[in-house]
């Protein structure tokens, strides 16, 4: 059986993570320390699944971290106070995400240009509805953020399952291959018959979907929402998408990696802070562990063409 | 060859489109002079940042530099800290502004080259490590820059703000570089088709590292003159410059696909941006509504600009 490789190194080097974690502190190997080095890894999962579907139609997409916070104020005010209006705001704004899709292909607008300045609509949005930092998660969300399956925690349940439908999505369904191959030749997909634009807001509108998923999930773990709270998500979600083995062109994507390169770096930050390292270089430590996997990355894939 | 076929007459439409509204609120021809006046400072900064974009954006598809913000702020940090306030130390402090820049853009080049990592991680990575260094060694404290560079950076000659003057030579310079000299012809070459203007014999390594160095240098000189401005180093004086950087670039009428590259473009975007936040803070509008007006402005004028592009 083939396995694909690209998938190896962001397994390998999460695996290397853990083990300098566990080494470092050997208490947290157990459920409850599990928990919370995965602790927020949800939402960056799925706004790493979010990115890797623009990533996918060889866009860049730099609005996720704004998209997120605004679902997130949302989700803690109208969806907890008028379900109705704020799953209606919610399924609206994931419209918006397929429109900016369809008007990015059907006009030939650069993507990076159209999602900065949805990044400050988002924003303004945002900002508009939680002025100051505020609100609460609707309990059902709150529920499903803080159960405790048996055996193993729920971050790692659910990036199991954000994992396995989005692979089942991308790489095994008809309409995923349609899609990667609209980033691989958009105009050989066009040649086939379909329509490109249609398949272009597919992708945005999925990417939507995962943000709004990724906002929903942040206010379940935090409690509580404001306008700035994932604007780093733009740059996690990116560097995620790139770690799991993505590729900006080409529509060479894997959703597994994705995920794993989003754990990958939720662990990174847990690492550092159980160093007790100085705050000053928390970032910049971040820095240096993207620097050395992408290394690890350049020296694996010379091995394997020399071999 | 009208003058609405030149792609970045639009930057300056928008911008004019843009002042009208605004100086209109205010006290009569006094009142829009210094308008025109705020917005030749604080464009002049976007300018900076914008000019070295746009020579990496050139470069073609994946070529972008995220570090400009930390560069900027390492740049104004460790020149601030090494001038101390002291008088006569001006020009020792620029060249360490100077020195940060180059260092910056090696490093960026160096992840580049060596790691084979695409432009947006590499720089985006390293922009963690400088922005963790502006950290380490700002610490807190907020030094003042010497009397006369705050001095030089706030006044104005023959009415025109220095810093404007300072960004208008050097987007003089940007376009003698980029029309005139071997390095312009290249760097289109080379964002129209690398592998082309490699066969072609055209130094790619070279010119690519030339020209990250170069836009980290700008960041750093915008940086040194931003806090210079200010009256201090901030950490978080850069953020907003990234959006910015690369919204002026592409606003000014540079494809975003390369290999097309457009000067003028960049001052008339840098008033623009600055004119649509002053418009709307004039006309008493709230933060929120405020950005939301600035992505949606964006947005049209791209609609609007690369359909009539493709036209032509």
């Amino acid at each position: 059986m083939r396995r694909d490789p690209r998938i190896l190194l962001p397994v390998l080097s999460l695996a290397l993570l853990l083990a300098a974690v566990f080494w470092v502190q050997p208490r947290a190997m157990s459920y409850f320390g599990i928990n919370l080095l995965f602790n927020l890894a949800v939402p960056i999962a799925l706004a790493t699944i979010a990115q890797m579907f623009i990533i996918m139609v060889e866009d860049v997409d730099l609005s996720t971290g704004t998209f997120v916070s605004f679902v997130a104020c949302v989700t803690a005010t109208f969806l907890v106070e008028t379900p109705l209006l704020g799953s209606a705001i919610l399924v609206g704004a994931i419209l918006v995400y397929a429109a900016l899709g369809a008007l990015i292909h059907a006009r030939q607008l650069p993507a990076i240009v159209v999602t900065l300045g949805m990044s400050f609509v988002w924003g303004g949005l945002a900002v508009l509805i939680l002025p100051a930092p505020g609100g609460a998660p609707p309990d059902w969300i709150r529920w499903l953020m803080t159960s405790k399956p048996p055996l193993v925690p729920m971050a790692i349940v659910a990036s199991v399952l954000i994992a396995a439908v989005t692979h089942l999505l991308v790489m095994r369904s008809a309409f995923g291959t349609l899609l990667r191959g609209v980033g691989g030749n958009a105009r050989s997909v066009a040649r086939a018959g379909w329509n490109v634009t249609w398949l272009k807001a597919a992708a945005y509108g999925l990417a939507g979907l995962f943000g709004v998923l990724a906002g929903m999930s942040l206010v379940g773990l935090t409690t509580s929402a404001d306008a700035n709270i994932a604007l780093r998500y733009t740059l996690l979600a990116i560097a995620g998408v790139i770690l799991g083995g993505g590729e900006f062109t080409g529509g060479r994507v894997s959703p597994v990696g994705a995920v794993i390169g989003a754990l990958t770096l939720t662990l990174a930050g847990s690492f550092l802070s159980f160093l007790k390292l100085s705050p000053d270089w928390q970032i910049g430590a971040q820095g240096a562990i993207l620097i050395l996997v992408l290394a690890a990355r350049l020296i694996l894939r010379r091995g394997r063409a020399a071999a | 060859m009208t003058l609405l076929s030149k792609p970045w007459i639009w930057a300056y439409l928008a911008a004019a489109l843009t002042f009208v509204p605004t100086a209109m609120l205010s006290q009569g021809v006094g009142g829009a002079w210094e308008l025109v006046l705020a917005a030749l400072t604080f464009a002049a900064f976007s300018v900076l940042v914008g000019l070295g974009q746009m020579l990496v954006i050139t470069m073609g598809p994946g070529n972008i530099d995220l570090s400009i913000p930390a560069t900027m702020t390492l740049a104004g940090t460790l020149s601030l800290k090494y001038m101390d306030g002291a008088a006569g130390t001006g020009a020792a402090g620029l060249a360490v502004a100077l020195a940060v820049g180059l260092a910056c853009g090696a490093g960026n080049y160096l992840l580049i080259r060596l790691l084979r990592i695409p432009p947006i991680i590499a720089t985006l990575a390293a922009s963690f490590l400088y922005q963790s260094l502006a950290i380490w060694s700002n610490r807190g404290l907020r030094i003042k820059p010497p009397a006369w560079l705050a001095d030089f950076a706030t006044g104005a000659a023959l009415g025109v703000p220095n810093v404007a003057v300072v960004a208008g030579l050097l987007a003089v310079l940007f376009w003698v570089l980029l029309e005139r000299s071997v390095y312009g012809r290249w760097l289109s070459a080379i964002g129209q088709n690398q592998r082309a203007a490699r066969l072609a014999g055209v130094p790619v390594d070279l010119v690519r590292m030339a020209t990250y160095l170069i836009s980290a240098v700008m960041a750093a000189l915008c940086g040194f003159l931003l806090s210079c401005f200010s009256g201090g180093a901030a950490l978080n004086m850069g953020a907003e410059y990234l959006l910015i950087s690369i919204a002026v670039v592409v606003i000014g009428g540079s494809s975003i696909a390369g290999g097309n590259s457009n000067v003028p473009g960049i001052w008339g975007a840098s008033l623009f941006l600055f004119l649509i936040v002053s418009m709307l803070n004039s006309y008493g509008l709230g933060a929120g509504v405020r950005l939301i007006m600035t992505g949606v402005i964006i947005i049209a004028i791209v609609a609007v600009a690369s359909g009539s592009r493709r036209a032509s």
